[in-house]
């Protein structure tokens, strides 16, 4: 356990001081959202509509962003032969660095998307449902992408092939996001939407790492 | 029997076949030096006694006990020095061992980071971020990694690489006590090692097989 947080705290150190990838995510997230009012006009009726949809969206691709170089740096110097060779099981270093960028990348994102909706026109008994749907969705989004930015390691062009990868297997999240925040703004239920969701992440948590450690192994080889 | 053992084995890389029939055996005490020409499988063979490859064919054994069965046992005791350097630009000297002996003790031992340190000549450095080193210095730090925690088998690929005269000696020092006391080490190496008493294994003898040996 000692182990895992040491390198959670390596990689937020290490984030801190050259500032990463993940840091950069929140700054897509809202730079990217703020288009969209220029996009499709500043009527409100409209933005409330879709605001939902954006939010995640781009919370979506953010995410994915962030991802593309976390396990690339390791690989490329060594450092993942060396966690290969770590008492710490494989899937547990997985699972570390994903805290990580989770606490990078996937906490800013919490905080500035209740922001990023009240900017869209979002009626303000929403905010609450889009917190928690973004709190269930974000971990899983970190979880599901980590399969993909093994699987993309050594190549080229890596960012685009990760899209083609990740983004089908975020399609479930978003559906259940959107429709928690939708379901609450009609005055229906979230609930079953955000069950759905923390079934995602439950499904996630443990089954992400061992595919992604059995990706990064075939790499090492 | 041996305590380190290698037998029979066969490594194929890609679709090409780097050396097949290839045996050694290592006892307490006792140093490998891997001889071959660029490409004969050198590397190769030291990522198959680390376990990160798995041979094509035949079995590496610790204690009689194939590596496979074992993975996190074997981990526990070899260091594995491969030719990157494992050093994060943006932490300091200290933190960058610091984290490796703690990683594989489980908890940080700071007097042991900082003896390794002072062992390859960094002392002076510790704080300075490793972005600032050279390549001969990235290189100490890395060899730092086999004083910062204590492990039976050591597994270096080309350990002397841009390292100057004075610290190639360290580094045989270092060898030598390692061995003294009981320790295991390989190493693949075009350097000469002052270390006499060192078996060899000649690599370019192993190679020349066809691949349809392996797989029929």
């Amino acid at each position: 356990m000692r182990r895992f947080f040491l390198i959670v705290a390596r990689e937020l150190r290490i984030a801190f001081r050259q500032g990463g990838d993940a840091s950069l995510a929140v700054g897509f997230f809202v730079l990217a959202a703020v288009l969209f009012p220029l996009g499709v006009g500043p009527e409100p009726n409209l933005l409330a509509r879709i605001a939902g949809g954006v939010v995640f969206v781009t919370a979506l691709l953010a995410t994915m962003l962030s991802l593309e170089r976390l396990f690339q740096a390791d690989y490329e110097d060594g450092s993942l032969d060396l966690y290969a060779l770590s008492p710490l099981p494989l899937e547990a270093v997985v699972l570390a660095k994903c805290g990580a960028n989770w606490l990078l990348a996937g906490a800013p994102l919490l905080i500035a998307a209740p922001l990023l909706g009240i900017l869209l026109h979002m009626d303000a008994h929403g905010l609450p449902t889009l917190i928690a749907a973004m709190l269930l969705a974000t971990p899983t989004l970190s979880l599901v992408g980590a399969i993909g930015a093994a699987l993309t390691i050594g190549a080229r062009r890596g960012g685009v092939l990760l899209s083609l990868l990740v983004l089908p297997l975020y399609v479930p999240v978003l559906i259940f996001a959107v429709g928690a925040v939708d379901a609450t703004l009609q005055d229906l239920s979230a609930r079953p939407h955000l069950l759905a969701l923390s079934g995602l992440l439950a499904a996630a948590l443990p089954l992400a790492p061992f595919a992604a450690a059995g990706a990064l192994r075939q790499a090492l080889e | 029997m041996s305590l380190f053992e290698g037998s029979d084995l066969y490594c194929v890389r890609g679709e090409r076949a780097v050396f097949g029939r290839l045996g050694f055996g290592l006892d307490d005490g006792q140093l490998l030096v891997l001889r071959g020409t660029n490409g004969s499988g050198k590397s190769s063979l030291l990522r198959l006694m680390a376990g990160l490859l798995r041979p094509a064919k035949g079995t590496i054994a610790w204690d009689g006990r194939p590596i496979a069965r074992d993975p996190e046992g074997h981990n526990a005791r070899l260091h594995y020095i491969g030719h990157l350097d494992a050093v994060k630009p943006g932490l300091s000297v200290f933190e960058n061992l610091a984290f490796w002996s703690a990683l594989s003790r489980g908890h940080a031992k700071p007097a042991a980071v900082a003896g390794a340190l002072a062992r390859f000549g960094l002392a002076r450095l510790a704080d300075i971020p490793a972005r600032m080193l050279s390549a001969g210095q990235r290189r100490r730090l890395a060899l730092a990694r086999i004083l910062a925690a204590p492990a039976s088998l050591w597994l270096l690929d080309e350990p002397t690489v841009s390292l100057d005269a004075e610290s190639t000696a360290l580094l045989t020092e270092a060898l030598a006590e390692h061995l003294r006391e009981g320790g295991l080490a390989v190493v693949a190496t075009h350097a000469e090692l002052a270390l006499p008493g060192a078996l060899e294994l000649d690599l370019d003898r192993a190679a020349a097989i066809d691949i349809a040996e392996v797989l029929g």
